[in-house]
Order: C-alpha cells, then structure tokens, then sequence
C-alpha cells in the first residue's frame, strides 16, 4: 500500500541508535538505542521523571537530541513523517480552546490536506466514523471543555487513528481512564496491531503490561532492557528499572508486580 | 441624534474616516482572536508601546508625517522589541511576561523622551504626533484610509487563507509540528500581522490603547460562541462596531481623542457579552441554573408526594 515500504521492505518501524537529551546541563535520556519490531505492541515502562515523554518527544523531534539518530521505516522521520501519528500527554493543551470533538479529531487529516485547502464530506466522514469507532460519536458537536478526562482521551485517540499512520506513539493514554475506556482502547490497539502496525504505549500500570503487549523498553535514565515481554519483563528487570520504589507481592503463588 | 448621524454621513471626509476606523476594527478583531487564543494578550500591548520610538525615527529621518513610512518604523520598533523580549526569556531566567512588560515599559520611555524632543524643535510642533498616543481619527487623510483599507483587507486575507494552520499552532503546537507545520514561521507570519494590525492603528486609535482593539473584541466574541469561525466573525463585528463609534464619537468635537472612545466602546461590548451572551453568559448562567434547580425541586417533590401517597402510577 505505501510506496514506503516496498522499497524498504525490511526496515524496522523504528531505530533508535544512542540518543542522548538534556534539557539543562544533566542528561535526562542517555544513549539509548533499541529497535521495535513490525506489528507489536510495545510498552515503554520506566518510574516517573526517567524520560519517556522526553524519549517520545525526541524521536519525534518536538525536543532537540544532543546525540544519537532515529530511523523510521529506514529513513528521517522528516521524510516518514506522514506514517507516523501521536497521541500526546492530555495536559498539553488549552481545552477551553472554541472547538468541538469532531473538528479536534478533523485535525488529524490537516497533514493529508497540505496547505489552505479545507477538510471537507471526506474528511468529516472519516472523522465521524473513527469517533463512532471510540464510542464517541455522540460527541462529536459537543465543545471540548465538557468532555470528561477519558472522553477527551478518546479524542486524542480518534485524531490519532485518522492519521492513518503505520507507527503510532501514544504518551499515557491510559491515565484517568476508567475500565471500559481502558477496554476500549485496548481492542483498538488490538485492531491496529492486527492490520500490521507498530505501537508505542508509554505504560505505568505494570499489572497489565502481560496482558496487553507484547514487547516492553524498560527505561530509567538509560534503557535497561528491550526485548519479548516474556523475556524482559522479569523481577529482576524490574527492580533494576525501578530501584527500591519497587514492592513485589507474591500472592497465590504468582507473582504480581505493584509500581509505586 | 438621527441629524447628527446623516451629517456624519453627508460629510464624505468622515464617511472616508469612519469606513477606515470599521475596516481597521474588523481586522484587528480577527487577528487578535487568534493572539487572544494564545495567550499572548500582553504581547499586543508590547508592540503597540513599542511602535512609539518607531513612529518617532520615521518622522525624524523623514520629516514628514505619512502613516506608510510611520507603519515602516512601528513594525521594524515592533520586531526589535520581540527580540528583544525573546532574547531576555532565553538568556536569563525572567519568565516572558516580566520580560514583556520590561520591555513595554523601556521602549514607551524611549518614545517618550523622543516625543518630547520632537514637540519642542520646530517642524515638530506642527507635526501633530502627540496625537499619537491617544489616536485622531479625524485626522486622517484619504491617503491614510486607503492605507488602513489595504492592512485590513491582508489581515482577513491571511486569517481565512491560512485558517486551518493557524487554529492548529494555537490550540496545539506540538502536534502541529508533529505534522510536519513549520510552526516557526507561522508563529512569526502571525506575529507580523499582528505587529502590522497594531501599526495601523495607531492614528486612529493611539499607542497606549490599540492592542484593546486586537484583545477586547476578541474576549467578547468567546462569550458568543464555541465554534473558532463564529468566533472570529463575532470579534470582527465587535472590532468594526468599537472602530466606527470611536470614529462617529470623536469627530463630534475638536479634541475627543478616538482611542479611548474606542476602547469604551469595545469595553461596553465586553460587558454586554459577558453578563447576556446567550450559553456562556453570566446571566443566562444563572437563569439555566435556577430552571434546573426549579425542574428537580419539582421532579422531587412529586417524588415524595407519590411516596407519600403510597401509591405510583405503575
Ligand atoms: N521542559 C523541561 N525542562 C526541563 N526539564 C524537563 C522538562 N521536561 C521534563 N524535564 C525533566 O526531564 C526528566 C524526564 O521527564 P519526562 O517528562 O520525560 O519523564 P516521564 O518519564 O515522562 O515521567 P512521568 O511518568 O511522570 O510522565 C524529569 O526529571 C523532568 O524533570
Ligand atoms: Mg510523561
């Protein structure tokens, strides 16, 4: 389907090699370099402050790197920008910005759209069938602000998936979402995996990493592993990951892993 | 009042003034949205201030008044002042609203002092740039309003062409950017228009209180709407009613400055938004509030009355 990829018909997803950050003079990502496999889900799991938004942001180069390359599809990401979509922190932007659900989402397509030309049926259609798809499409006219925390993450979400990207970054899209909207998100993921594409989900709830994906970075500061869940996410990993903050309770003979 | 309007009218010099005054509210409303949106109030207030030492240069290299040459000098002022205030929040730790209003205040001093210098030598005593700092439309020429009609229509212009762009960089930059905008230089395209909206109007409206033109108009036309387009089209009409009574107000007699009557124009608007604005607006706040509490009192009430009743309608 992408000419892309016929020509690099085995480039990984993504290539981080040695990439160093530093917002003031101490590194808070340093030399990382870890590949990610086509088609997996990929949990990227570190304490807070050990630099996976800063991580995400890098490679995407919303922050400056003071080291280190990305490849994406085996080129730039300036050249792969239009394969690769991003769901940000909720944080970070204005909510009461005058706008509703269905334009936010809309926005994803702006980069298909390329300058002055306006989104027009096409564009809606697809915007309200991708709200449809995260259970939102009885939102779509209403303005952001009186969305709650977890419908406006199914926004982010829906903006996302029209991106109609390959490889997508998603920062927390977990957080403050209850069960069913966690559920929801997860069959979406499921859905993006099964049509062969990569995703990066920055994880905190280490309960569910087994269950949901398939691929895990551990990362503080430095990556400590990448690799097979069922390989790389181990106690010993973990501890190492995560330091003393780290209880591990055996209950029922199995091990449950609770982060602080 | 009706006499007075069909005179204000018959008068094609100030039927010229108050077009211009319109055209200037309604481009200034529409470009400010988007400065209002991104929380860069204060950043119109900065240029404007900082126009003043601009204005001032022009005049004494050119020694004349010509509002082109006198927009040259506020939108190059402009510019050295941003610089300024960016170079400040970089290199030190002074967040940008210090830095901005250290800024405003340094560069109004400069203009100032050079003001003063110009009404006492003696060209500049004629030159009539006091007016400046308070506005007067009415002393526009049509030269003048020809200027003001050609700002005004490259500001809706912009704000339509590059609609889309501009509503991304301000409710999201970073995705913006994700998507392969030039962030940068969109940011900088909108703050030259913003600078050149500021620099036209301060004949008309003056230095100390033009950005109200860019901001007021803008805050109002939030109360209106949730929708950005609406938005942008109220804040014009808002600028365009607040530019023209400025103009109407002023020419009723020598010496009423346009700025203020402007800006209490504008300011009136704002009032009415905020208190009547049908959804967001204060009073209908209170009325949907009461309609609510009177609803479940009521549902309540009859609630209790069944239960009192020990019986329900099945
Ligand atoms: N804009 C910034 N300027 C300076 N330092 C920053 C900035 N953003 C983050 N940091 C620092 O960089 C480090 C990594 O931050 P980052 O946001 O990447 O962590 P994180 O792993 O995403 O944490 P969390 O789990 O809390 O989201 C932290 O120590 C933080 O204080
Ligand atoms: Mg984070």
């Amino acid at each position: 389907m992408n000419k892309q990829s016929e020509q690099h018909p085995s480039a990984a997803p993504l290539k981080v090699s040695g990439i160093t950050v530093a917002y003031q003079k101490k590194a808070v990502v340093e030399n990382v370099s870890f590949t990610l496999p086509e088609g997996r889900l990929v949990a990227l799991i570190g304490p807070n402050g050990a630099g996976k938004s800063t991580l995400l942001k890098a490679t995407l180069g919303l922050v400056p790197s003071i080291a280190g390359e990305v490849s994406i599809y085996g080129d730039t990401y300036k050249k792969m920008r239009s394969r690769v979509g991003y769901v940000p922190q909720r944080e970070s932007v204005d909510w009461d910005f005058p706008t509703d659900a269905l334009d936010v989402v809309m926005m994803g397509r702006y980069g298909h759209l390329g300058w002055i030309k306006r989104p027009g049926r096409r564009e809606k259609e697809l915007a309200m069938s991708t709200l449809e798809k995260v259970g939102m499409a009885d939102f779509a006219q209403r303005q952001i602000s009186q969305l709650s925390g977890g419908q406006q993450q199914r926004v982010f979400l829906a903006r996302a998936l029209v991106q109609e990207a390959d490889l997508y970054f998603m920062d927390e899209p977990f957080a403050g979402v209850d069960a069913a909207t966690e559920k929801a998100i997860i069959a979406l993921l499921g859905e993006l995996k099964a049509a062969g594409k990569t995703v990066l989900v920055v994880h905190h709830d280490l309960s569910t990493v087994e269950e949901y994906f398939d691929h895990v970075l551990l990362l503080n500061k430095k990556l400590i592993a990448a690799g097979p869940t069922e390989t790389t996410f181990t106690p010993e990993l973990l501890h190492e990951t995560y330091g003393g903050k780290l209880a591990i309770v055996s209950s029922n003979g199995r091990e449950a892993l609770v982060g602080e | 009042m009706l006499d007075w309007l069909i005179s204000l009218w018959s008068d094609p010099n100030t039927r010229w003034i108050l077009l211009g005054c319109t055209l200037l509210g309604l481009g200034s409303g529409v470009i400010g949205s988007f400065t209002f949106l991104r929380r860069e109030s204060l950043l119109g207030d900065t240029l404007a201030h900082a126009a003043l030492p601009g204005v001032c240069i022009a005049f004494m290299l050119g020694e004349v008044k010509s509002v082109s040459l006198f927009l040259i000098g506020a939108l190059l002022a402009g510019i050295a002042a941003v610089l300024c205030v960016s170079a400040i929040s970089r290199w030190t730790r002074i967040k940008p609203d210090a830095a901005m209003g250290i800024v405003l205040t340094f560069f109004f001093g400069i203009g100032t002092v050079m003001l003063t210098h110009i009404q006492h030598s003696g060209s500049g005593s004629q030159s009539g740039l006091d007016k400046y700092l308070f506005g007067q439309a009415a002393a526009m020429v049509t030269g003048d309003v020809y200027t003001l009609m050609g700002v005004s229509v490259l500001l809706i212009l912009a704000a339509m062409l590059l609609f889309k762009e501009f509503k991304l960089i301000s409710f999201d930059p970073g995705f913006a950017r994700g998507i392969g905008l030039p962030v940068g230089l969109l940011e900088h395209t909108m703050l030259i228009l913003t600078t050149v909206a500021v620099a036209a109007g301060i004949q008309a409206v003056g230095v100390v209180l033009v950005a109200a033109l860019l901001i007021t108009p803008a805050a109002a036309a939030r109360y209106w709407t949730d929708r950005l387009p609406a938005m942008l089209a109220f804040a014009g009409l808002f600028g365009a009613i607040s530019g023209a009574s400025g103009a109407a107000i002023s020419t009723l007699g020598e010496g009423i400055p346009t700025g203020p009557v402007t800006v209490l124009a504008a300011t009136l608007l704002f009032a009415v938004s905020l208190l009547f604005a049908p959804g967001r607006g204060l009073a209908a706040k209170a009325l949907r509030h009461r309609a609510l509490k009177a609803d479940y009192a009521r549902t309540a009430n009859t609630g209790a009355l069944e239960a009192a009743e020990g019986g329900s309608r099945k």
